[in-house]
């Protein structure tokens, strides 16, 4: 499927129905990392230009030190996209949460405008960078987590999809996270190479 | 930018930059990632060889878990956003 270039991208070719349901299934990762539990600041608290951008983020952090941090999500998904940096102690995972995970949820929509930037929906031969590769990495990952998590998912997947009804609703489903396993399976290897 | 002061408070002993415990950084298995991924990452994020990596990544499928690095609180924090950038479990824990 890919194949490593020598300046260290990789190519593959998608067909129109495989470019199709990649970005259709990038959507609800972005739509997951959109934050509907903690909506961004209002716009007005936005300020025109960057630097001072920076000193009303800087504000907002520092002037409100009662504010309780952000928790654990309670939805799996989420939480396993974004999750505890420390086990079993809220008080460090709510303060190391408050500083990144908003720099994290944008860093994850980064990969996936990625993907929906680089592969058009009628598919075709692809060439990524190396950068942009490993960002398709992350962003398929990504997609495999919010399904391994929503489908429960365990290691032996293999047995799971074996032993599903033909007739279970889930099929389809997890027929797709098998197909997006073997395609990140193969941009690995080429970028390992 | 800034200019570093011309005199500096140097520790009067080597026994002063060590730190008195380090901190870690803690890898947990899960059943999405796959294995070539999981090594590819270690690979790539910490510059370990290929045999490291994949040791590393065994270690976590097999054990549960495995400290894939240790250093500063700082470093280690800096080690699971990344981690968490790339969808791996991690997390960060000082050494007991």
């Amino acid at each position: 499927m890919f194949r490593s270039t020598r300046d260290g991208g990789v190519t593959v070719r998608l067909s129109g129905g495989e470019a199709t349901l990649l970005r259709s299934l990038v959507v609800p990762v972005m739509e997951l990392l959109s934050d509907p539990e903690r909506p961004s600041p209002p716009p007005e608290a936005a300020a025109p230009d960057e630097s001072a951008d920076l000193f009303a983020d800087l504000e907002r952090q520092f002037s409100s030190p009662d504010e309780p941090a952000p928790e654990l999500s309670a939805d799996p998904a989420i939480a396993r996209l974004l999750p505890d940096a420390y086990k079993d102690d809220p008080e460090k995972a709510g303060e190391f949460r408050k500083y990144t995970e908003s720099s994290l949820r944008e860093a994850k929509k980064y990969f996936a405008q990625t993907l929906l930037e680089t592969l058009p929906p009628e598919g075709g031969k692809i060439r990524l960078t190396g950068d942009q590769a490993r960002d398709w990495l992350r962003a398929l990952n990504d997609i495999r987590l919010m399904f391994g998590v929503r489908l429960e998912v365990t290691e032996d997947f293999e047995d799971q999809l074996a032993a599903l009804d033909p007739k279970d609703p889930r099929l389809p489903a997890f027929e797709v996270y098998g197909w997006l396993g073997a395609v990140q399976e193969s941009l690995v290897h080429a970028l390992a190479r | 930018m800034s200019v570093a002061p011309a005199e500096l408070d140097l520790p009067r002993s080597a026994d002063e930059l060590v730190p008195d415990q380090p901190w870690l950084t803690i890898v947990w298995n899960d059943p999405v990632n796959l294995m070539s991924y999981v090594t590819y990452v270690f690979e790539h994020v910490f510059g370990y060889s290929r045999p490291k990596a994949e040791k590393l990544m065994l270690d976590v499928h097999r054990k549960g878990r495995a400290v894939v690095a240790s250093g500063t609180r700082e470093a280690m924090e800096r080690n699971v956003e990344v981690l968490h950038g790339y969808g791996l479990w991690a997390t960060v824990r000082q050494d007991a």
